[in-house]
């Protein structure tokens, strides 16, 4: 199946912006999160076709995922 | 002579000068808040908010005066926050933080000075405010935010503005601030990027925000943050906080504004 993935963030730092990627069916966005070399802990808001969701999520084709980093600064 | 009529000779315009201002408050024996409040309510402006007509009117002045905002955290996006809210000229106003200025916040805390190393964030808020504007009440609290106190350190106040440097922190501030009603402004920064939004009481937006986060710091630790990310959010926040205090506008509630300056892309996020 094909996701398009979108980075936000210093997660685009060394990997891409959005991309369309080749994933087996029923792949969780933890894997793919692992996949790209992203720390969990420092994963923020998952928006999956604009929709909160969680690492335990599997996807389908043509979903539009999106990773934001935690930003806790002040 | 009364005040009204000091008002009407001494006025240029609606405009009243600081130093008829301060000829005022000696003549009257008034603080400077208090003959403040008069001028407004008066209908006249102290000449050093002149540049906020058009968009203030008189009216809405005398509203922000009559305001008390608490800026939770003193660091890198509160002291351009306490900066702001102070110009802007929002009349009560608690300082929070806890800590001391160490030599690491020099590349970016505004309040932050060599003479001021080692002393408390907060105190300095006091002084650099009373600095700028005399007529802004500041109460300094040399104490972390907390559940505990939360409460009793956020009292009067009808907005809460979040300039903290941690997560856990943030969802306790979001939680005071809905049990007792009020919104609250949210900002934070890492390195090159940052966010803003305006959370409603109750509608659990930093919640939903922070939904993933397990434990400790977010990117910030690894990327530090430098001099222009907190004044851009910190920004951000205030026209916030001043379209919250007026009803003006169309806030950040229930949408997040994503920054990144490295690209200077602008994202919103609904949440």
């Amino acid at each position: 199946m094909q996701v398009t993935v979108k980075l936000f963030a210093s997660f685009q730092t060394g990997r891409f912006k959005i991309e369309v990627r080749d994933y087996p069916d029923q792949t969780l966005i933890g894997t793919i999160v692992r996949e790209l070399n992203i720390p969990e802990e420092e994963v923020g808001i998952l928006l999956l076709n604009a929709v909160h969701t969680k690492l335990d999520q599997s996807l389908s084709d043509g979903d539009l995922l999106a990773i934001f980093p935690l930003v806790g600064g002040g | 002579m009364s005040v009204k009529r000091f008002l009407a000779e001494k006025a240029d315009g609606i405009l009243l000068s600081w130093v008829d201002q301060r000829e005022m408050m000696a003549r009257f024996e008034l603080d400077c808040a208090a003959a403040e409040e008069l001028i407004l309510q008066g209908g006249y402006l102290p000449a050093r908010y002149q540049r906020n007509q058009q968009m203030i009117s008189t009216a809405q002045q005398l509203q922000l005066f009559q305001s008390k905002v608490a800026v939770v955290g003193c660091g890198g996006l509160g002291g351009y926050i306490l900066e702001e809210l102070a110009r802007l000229g929002v009349g009560q106003i608690v300082a929070i933080d806890p800590d001391v200025f160490e030599e690491h916040n020099l590349n970016r805390q505004l309040l932050s000075t060599i003479e001021l190393l080692g002393t408390s964030k907060a105190d300095a808020a006091v002084k650099r405010i009373a600095e700028i504007n005399p007529a802004v009440s500041v109460s300094a609290i040399n104490a972390a935010f907390s559940l505990e106190n939360g409460s009793e350190l956020l009292d009067g106040a009808v907005l809460a503005i979040d300039a903290v440097d941690n997560i856990p922190t943030r969802l306790e501030l979001a939680e005071i601030c809905s049990q007792l009603n009020i919104p609250l402004v949210h900002g934070a920064i890492a390195g090159w990027y940052g966010q803003v939004m305006t959370v409603s009481p109750g509608d659990g937006s930093m919640q939903k925000l922070y939904a993933n986060w397990s434990g400790g710091k977010g990117i910030e630790a690894g990327l530090g943050n430098p001099s222009f990310t907190p004044a851009v959010a910190a920004s951000l926040q205030v026209a916030e906080a001043c379209k919250v205090l007026l009803g003006q506008g169309r806030g950040l509630n229930k949408r997040m504004l994503s920054i990144n300056l490295l690209d200077m892309q602008f994202d919103e996020i609904p949440l």
